[in-house]
Order: structure tokens, then sequence, then C-alpha cells
């Protein structure tokens, strides 16, 4: 699936499948009118993307053949160990977590499930988790904390489950208490913002020691299209919301709020898991393996002082 | 009736006072209510007790003792980290119109004060400065108290009113959910007390950050607590809500909020709990 915005790729795609179709063995001036194409494809994708507007930005970030937690589970982790429930209530879809083993890494794994397909995404509510979601990713951080490992977050969610259901269960309530458990957990906290970064949805698995971004995930306080319908009364003005509300990896860095840029390939990790992978487990390691060495108290003093240092302005 | 009848005649007088300087409307019940009266009774309507939303300022007159307040952070003021505009304009010139109107830096005020002789840390939401919206300044205020609280081994009130995240500081309004719960987790790690009330509206970042992680939850009647707001959930369930849905009596059923407490009996609470707390 191409992009609105990547109309000149797909053209070019066209002409290479076209030109494929009709040379099934090509030799000679053809292999080099094929690599002519091929080259003329990765430079125009390479051109787009350098350039993204931030509501392209969304539009990748959300891109239905974007790597999903368990495409993450899949390539990072040799191991995987998917614990259930939240003791509580019952067994949330939209989040998912687990024992997980990254080269010689144990560590907690815990995430926003979007879904595949139609089925699997009705049963995780489309990446919206429900309380119990927060309360068992809650229940396998304290458990992570008990027996001194890591716990690694992977958040895409469009934001925590506005239904009623969900706010009979207390979904404000689970929020607001891993926000304050997270803060005082004692073991390494790592979150990396994969796709979508929704909201208090996203930010109920977020307090981390280190937080990371995909160079073309997002992360905002609202969806721009519901920042347009709000403050610009129109729906439809969510590129302006966009740009507006900063959500981008590089605005986030900027202020702050990130520590880090995991660089996606040309075109968006979409278009080569494997490339994303790689990245994602490389800048992954070198962050568990420094956390790993610092004392649990020195860590919670300083994860309280880096976000107590956002929004603090002289 | 004959008090209805009075008001009319009164109005047809021109030279008598206007009918709104001695008549209060009950915004809820639609009751005529003597302004004197509504006032005596703390803007809470007796008829069907509507609780009208309060200043700061009145939030002090009600709660604490005579003039034992002390503002602290007071200099701490609204920020424009994505120098943010809109349709209607610059975030900037919103945020200055709403600080002449309020009198206010922000759309909290924080300090310490004593309820009963029981001295406090607090913070005191007002809905009046951008619907009582969480930012930066909001954050920054509602932590640097909880600060004060843990210095002077003092318990926290947190009194809440507000629409959630302020969208016009973006994602650093986001991260005062964390930032004031990690402030939140040092006063309990001090083994002190937090006292959460919600008032008309708790809502969004705020009642899924520092509002539902209180010792105690403490409710003023018929106030809107909730995280997602009603228009969107009805659309995203396609059902229509119950009218009490999202009330302070509905999360009281569904276990949220230990009390409902009328606003003329909230301080003697207070004090009450606190003395179970060990407070003096
Ligand atoms: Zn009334």
């Amino acid at each position: 699936m191409s992009l609105d915005f990547e109309k000149d790729v797909a053209e070019i795609e066209s002409r290479i499948e076209e030109f494929k179709a009709k040379n099934p063995e090509p030799t000679g001036t053809l292999v080099k009118e094929l690599n002519r194409l091929e080259m003329e494809r990765a430079g125009k994708l390479k051109e787009i993307y350098a350039s993204l507007t931030p509501w392209q930005t969304v539009q990748v970030a959300r891109h239905p053949e974007r790597p999903l937690i368990r495409d993450f589970i899949g390539g990072l982790c040799s191991e995987f160990i998917e614990l259930h429930g939240d003791r509580l209530f019952g067994d949330d879809q939209g989040m998912i977590g687990g024992f997980a083993t990254i080269d010689n890494h144990r560590v907690m794994l815990i995430g926003h499930q979007k879904g595949k397909d139609l089925d699997e995404k009705i049963k995780c509510n489309f990446g919206q988790a429900c309380p119990e979601g927060y309360r068992k990713a809650l229940r396998l951080m304290k458990l992570a904390e008990k027996f001194h490992i890591p716990v690694v977050t992977f958040i895409d969610t469009p934001g925590a489950f506005p239904g009623r259901d969900a706010e009979e269960r207390g979904q404000a309530e689970a929020i607001a208490r891993n926000l304050l458990e997270m803060a005082a957990l004692k073991t390494p906290v790592i979150a990396v913002v994969t796709g979508e970064g929704g909201s208090g949805g996203a930010i109920g698995i977020g307090v981390g020691d280190i937080v990371l971004m995909l160079s073309n995930a997002v992360y905002s306080v609202i969806s721009p299209e519901g920042c347009a319908s709000i403050l610009w009364r129109d729906g439809t003005k969510a590129a302006e919301a966009a740009n507006a509300l900063k959500i981008t990896a590089k605005s986030l860095l900027q202020l702050k709020i990130i520590d880090e840029i995991i660089p996606e390939p040309v075109g968006g990790a979409h278009r080569d898991f494997a490339t994303t992978m790689k990245t994602t487990k490389k800048v992954l390691l070198k962050h568990l393996s420094s956390l790993e060495k610092v004392s649990s108290r020195k860590l919670t003093s300083r994860r309280f002082e880096k976000f107590a240092a956002m929004g603090r302005f002289k | 009736m004959a008090w209805f009848h009075k008001s009319k005649e009164i109005a047809a007088k021109p030279e008598s006072p206007k009918k709104e300087d001695i008549w209060i409307q009950c915004p809820s019940c639609k009751a005529h209510i003597y302004k004197d009266e509504w006032e005596k009774n703390l803007k809470v309507c007796d008829r069907c007790c509507f609780h009208e939303r309060l200043t700061w300022k009145e939030r002090v007159d009600v709660l604490l003792d005579e003039g034992s307040f002390v503002e602290l952070n007071a200099k701490v003021s609204w920020n424009d980290p994505l120098k943010f505009s809109d349709s209607k304009g610059p975030y900037a010139e919103k945020a200055v119109e709403n600080c002449e109107k309020t009198g206010m830096k922000e759309s909290v005020a924080t300090g310490a004060g004593k309820i009963n002789g029981i001295k406090v840390a607090i913070a005191i939401m007002d809905f009046r400065f951008m619907g009582g919206s969480l930012a930066s300044g909001t954050g920054e205020k509602i932590l640097q108290t909880a600060m004060y609280a843990v210095k002077h081994k003092l318990p926290y009130i947190i009194l809440s009113a507000s629409g959630g995240a302020r969208m016009h500081e973006g994602i650093i309004s986001l991260m005062q959910m964390p930032k004031t719960c990690a402030a939140l987790a040092q006063l309990r790690e001090a083994n002190l007390p937090y006292i959460s009330i919600m008032t008309d509206p708790t809502t969004g970042g705020v009642s899924a950050s520092f509002a539902m992680v209180g010792d105690i939850h403490i409710a003023e009647p018929r106030s809107l607590i909730g995280f997602a707001g009603r228009r969107v959930i009805e659309e995203t369930i396609k059902q229509k809500l119950p009218e009490d849905f999202q009330t302070a009596e509905y999360l009281v059923d569904h276990g949220f909020v230990d009390m409902i407490v009328h606003r003329k009996d909230m301080k003697d609470m207070l004090s009450k709990i606190l003395k179970y707390a060990g407070c003096r």
C-alpha cells in the first residue's frame, strides 16, 4: 500500500513491474535500464522521506504494514514467554507482555498490540488498551522489579480505549497508578515509541529512564484530528494541528522529551523489517548495558529528576 | 409562589435594583434563589445540591482557617514552549487574556495553610484559567508544592478542576502527568498523606494522573469525573450513555471515590481524616 505522498514512487514501481513483466530475463542494456529504474525509485523515496511533513509522518506511523509488537518480539528476541492477565479482571489483548531475551539480556517486555488482520484488530481494540491492560502491564513491571530485570515497553497506540466499560473499570485510575508506580520502580525502564504515541494511553507505559523513538513514530498529547476538531473547529485541519503540536521524533528530541531517535530505513520501517530490527536491537542493547550498571536508588532519583525537569522553564 | 410574583414586580420597576442583583437562577434546576442565600450556601443550590464552580480564592475561604493561607510558587507562570498558534491566533495571546481575566499566572494556585489548626500543603485548580487545563506551569507548581510538603512533613491536598491536558503546550502538557505523579511518589516515600478532592470537572489527563492516586478520594456532589469525553465514548460504542455516567456518585458506585462530601462539610471532613493520618 502506498501513501498519497508516495505517488511518484508508486509510479516508478509500476514501471519497474511492467518492465519486469516484459523482460523476465533481462540482459545487457536491459539490465542497465532496470538498474536505472531501481536507482530512480530509491532516489525518489529518499527525497520524499528526507522531508516528510509532520502529518505525512503520522501516515507513516499508522501505516497498515508498519511493524507491530509481535514483529519486534520476533525480530529482537531469542525467547519470549508471554504472561497473561491482570489478576483482577481479565487479559487485555490490547496490551501484551512477558519475559523476553534480547541477546544476553533477560527483560520484561510489555507493549500495545494493534493486531494484524481485522479479527485480531477487533480483539485488541485496535491497540487501545483497557484498564486491565494497564494493570497487567503494572503487574509485569512489579514482577520485573522483584526479579531485578529491566522493563522494555513498546508504545504504539491511538490512545487508551474510550469505552463505557473502560470508564467503569477506572481507565483514569489505571493510567494514573502506572505513572506513579513507574516513577518509583526500582529496576531500569526503557520505553520505545514505535508507531503512534497516543496521549495518556502511551504515557501509561512510557515513564522510562530512557525514552527512544523510531524516526517516523509520533508522540502527542492528542491526535492531530482531535486537536483540529477542538481548536480549529474543523477535523480536516489535522495537518495544521500536526505541525503545531510538534509530534515528530526530531521535535521531541529538541524538546528533551526523548533521549534518542532510532533511525528507520529509507522509505520507513514498513519497507524493511530486517534493518529496522537490527537498528532497534543495537540501540536497545546499548542502553540496557549501561542502565544495568546503575543502582536502583540512583535510577529512581535520576528518573524523578528527568521527568521533574520536563516543562520547567526559567 | 409569592416570591416569584415579587420578583416580577421588582423587575417592572426601573428604579429598583436589577433582578440579577437579588436573584440567582440555579444553572441546574433553574430554581430562583436569593443571592444572599446562594452566597451563604457557598454557591450550592439547596434545592438540587448543584455545586457551582469556585475560584481558587473562594476555595481558600471555604477550606482554610482565616488568614492562614500563604501562597507559594506564585511566580511560576504559563509557558509557550511550542510557540503554538491555532485558527484563533497565538496561544500566548490567549494565555495573557486568561491571566488578565483571572489574576492568575496558571491554572492552579498553591500554598500552605491550616485546616482547623492542622497545617497542610495545598494546590487548588481554577477552572476559569483555560478550563483548568494541565500544562507546564500547572505541573511545576503541583510538583513544587509536593516537595514543600515533603520538606516540611505536611499532608498534601489537591483540589482538581480541569478539562485535562492543555493542547497548546503539546507533549510538554502530557509529560506533566508523569511529572506530578513522580512528585506524589516522593510524598508516598516520605509516608505523608495525600488527599485528592475532585470537583467539577475532573477529566482527561488530570483524572488520569494526580487526581486518581490519592490516599483518599473525595468528590463534590454531582461533579463530572472521568477519562474520556462523553461524546467520544458515545461515538466509539455507538450507544447512549446513562444520565449519571461519570458523575461523582457513579464513581463511588464503581469504587474509585471514597466519599462525596457537601461543600459546607468539606473542611471538617478533611480535618477528621487528617487526624486519622496522624496530622496535628
Ligand atoms: Zn438547583
